[in-house]
């Protein structure tokens, strides 16, 4: 980890303009679809799109204006994409919300909770940009964190307030509200992990023997892997969740491998997971019906846990072709939980090939100036921390894009910013609100020249002079 | 709503789609190539700040001095401030010391104090004889060491 991103002369424009222009852009995303679902479903523009485009141009501006008054160095791409894709995702829950009320499904309102939840989530933006002036303080944190997210992750077990959703044991209600407390244990254990290898990772990384090529960390070094490992097994047969499992154990293999800089760790966590996936699949009826849901999609297609989801998904997909059936137009109802993990396949059937394109590009761009904030980020906390941050966000979108286009078998995870979800939504803000936070600390010229009030050095002055 | 109208709309919908996408990767592009900030233009921003010219005060330090080393007698102006020092070309007090890297450490103002900031360097900065981790005030007459050269900030 050199100090690259230090060098004199090399100096970061504020760029809060590009970044209020990319937010026009971002906004016009956003309500255009709105009012593309209203003129395709209805023929008319919604007679509430003043409401919910003020709102949600509210919301966007709320957020501009803190990070022009405590983060004005920060990144100005990051907010404008995260916006383009909640506005979009938005709209396309608004147009299933639609047609479930046509079908006349009891539950319609993810488009009003999924704002609901944006409120919150830009709410916890703002708070957490205020609130945490340096990133640095949250190293202070690194066991707490930890801590509170292994608990976090423990949750759901407990007898009141956990709770069972589609066969996944990974809620807890309280007051009538359901929530996932893993998406916010994700950021904790981020910190946690980024603590605990900046400190530990020369030990991590110098002791250890050569094996053709690769060198192969000392047997003793293996416990936090190991334990790590073990969290996420725990996951998967416990919770039931295989996208979560593989995301957590990814997220520490990335780290672990950045902070090191040791390919040895990749070879042993490749193994482990394939050990891992392989007893999953001998043991656990989900996994093994996963695999073979994805290895052959249409011979299960009528079964009852089937790939039926799959396939329809696949269909809907294969039907919007290039520039998809225009919003609105299409059977995105046809595949079940199309408002959570498939909704990309309800973009693809009614916006096409170009659409997903643009919204997997838009999902690399923030992967890439994460990665681009963990590079000039001057202390390896904040490098370790957008790295994890960068790694959460590119697992979650291959583990999701890849499962809904059959590249990978199926797990059940969020998609970033899109699909429905009060707690994704909300841990995800969050997560822009760090990253914001470390690149406003690495962009901002150092050290910062303070203009001196004249009335103040006249005072220091006269103090000098009686001093001599 | 006629199929045309509809293809309109959907079309017009991913050409904003996609114009915001290459207006974000625009942005970025400018990012990369359009940060570093050249000389002129730096030193236009410097003057405009300084628009009101401070009194120079009696006991404010005027310049950086090397006092021991090689280079001993070579000064630099606290006047073009961020100084870096390292052996470097580009280095306002450049060392011909072997101890010291290129880009070696930074002494640079906040309100009326004066910092040195090591800049990652192999053999370190020390402050008398603590090695610095972090920006580090000196006030004139301390001695900063790099390498085998000792630096002073003089009036």
């Amino acid at each position: 980890m050199s100090q690259t991103g230090t060098l004199m002369g090399f100096v970061h424009r504020r760029r809060r303009g590009a970044e209020l222009w990319l937010l026009v852009l971002a906004l016009a995303v956003g309500i255009g679809a709105y009012a593309a679902v209203g003129l395709g479903l209805e023929g008319e523009v919604p007679a509430d799109l003043a409401g919910y485009g003020g709102w949600l141009t509210a919301l966007i501006v709320a957020a501009h204006v803190a990070v022009r008054i405590v983060a004005p160095y920060a990144d100005p791409v990051l907010l404008p994409l995260v916006a383009a894709l909640n506005g979009l995702g938005l709209a396309v829950l608004r147009r299933l919300d639609l047609t479930y009320e046509a079908n006349g499904l009891d539950q319609h309102t993810f488009a009003r909770q999924q704002l609901t939840w944006m409120t919150l989530g830009v709410i916890l933006f703002v708070g957490t940009l205020f609130l945490l002036r340096d990133h640095r303080s949250l190293q202070r944190f690194t066991y707490t964190s930890g801590l509170a997210g292994i608990l976090l992750l423990i949750l759901p077990f407990l007898p009141i307030i956990g709770g069972k959703i589609n066969g996944a044991r990974i809620w807890i209600n309280v007051a009538g509200f359901s929530f996932q407390p893993g998406e916010v244990a994700k950021v904790l254990l981020v910190i946690a992990f980024a603590g605990y290898l900046v400190l530990h990772r020369d030990a991590l990384a110098l002791a250890g023997r050569r094996v053709v090529f690769i060198d192969l960390p000392r047997g003793r070094d293996l416990g936090p892997i190991l334990a790590m490992f073990g969290v996420s097994m725990m996951i998967l047969v416990a919770q039931n969740d295989l996208g979560s499992s593989l995301l957590f154990f990814g997220l520490f293999l990335v780290m672990l491998y950045v902070a090191t800089e040791r390919a040895g760790w990749l070879v042993v966590g490749g193994l482990l997971f394939a050990a891992g996936a392989l007893a999953a699949y001998t043991f656990v009826d989900n996994v093994r019906n996963r695999f073979d849901f994805w290895l052959h999609p249409m011979d299960y297609y009528y079964e009852s846990p089937g790939s039926g989801q799959l396939v329809e998904a696949l269909f809907g997909m294969g039907w919007g072709g290039l520039i998809g059936r225009g919003l609105g137009n299409g059977f995105p109802e046809r595949v079940p939980f199309a408002y959570s993990d498939f909704i990309l396949s309800t973009i693809g059937e009614e916006l096409g090939l170009t659409a997903v394109m643009a919204i997997v590009l838009c999902y690399g761009l923030i992967v890439e100036r994460a990665l681009r904030i963990a590079l000039i980020s001057r202390d390896g906390f904040g490098k370790l921390m957008a790295v994890g941050l960068a790694a959460i966000i590119a697992l979650q979108v291959f583990v999701v894009i890849g499962g809904v286009t059959g590249l990978i078998p199926l797990t059940g995870l969020t998609t970033p910013f899109l699909s429905y979800g009060g707690s994704s939504l909300v841990a995800n803000w969050v997560v822009v609100a760090l990253l914001l936070r470390i690149s406003d600390q690495a962009r901002r010229p150092a050290p910062r020249l303070d203009p001196v009030d004249d009335s103040a050095a006249d005072d220091e002055h006269t103090q000098v002079v009686k001093l001599r | 709503m006629s199929e045309l109208t509809l293809f309109l709309i959907r079309m017009a919908f991913l050409a904003i789609l996609w114009i915001f996408v290459l207006s974000a990767i625009s942005v970025i592009r400018s990012d990369m190539f359009g940060a570093r900030v050249p000389e002129a233009a730096r030193g236009a921003a410097a003057k405009q700040s300084e628009r009101k010219p401070r009194r120079p005060r009696r006991g404010a330090p005027t310049h950086l001095l090397v006092v021991e080393g090689d280079n001993a007698g070579t000064r630099a102006e606290l006047a073009d401030a961020p100084l870096l020092i390292g052996r470097g070309s580009d280095a306002a007090i450049k060392l011909d010391d072997d101890y010291v890297s290129t880009r070696h450490a930074r002494v640079a103002a906040s309100g009326d104090e004066w910092f040195v900031e090591d800049l990652g360097s192999t053999n370190g900065t020390y402050v008398g004889s603590v090695r610095i981790t972090q920006p580090t005030t000196i006030a004139v007459g301390v001695q900063v060491r790099v390498g085998k050269t000792i630096l002073e900030l003089r009036k």
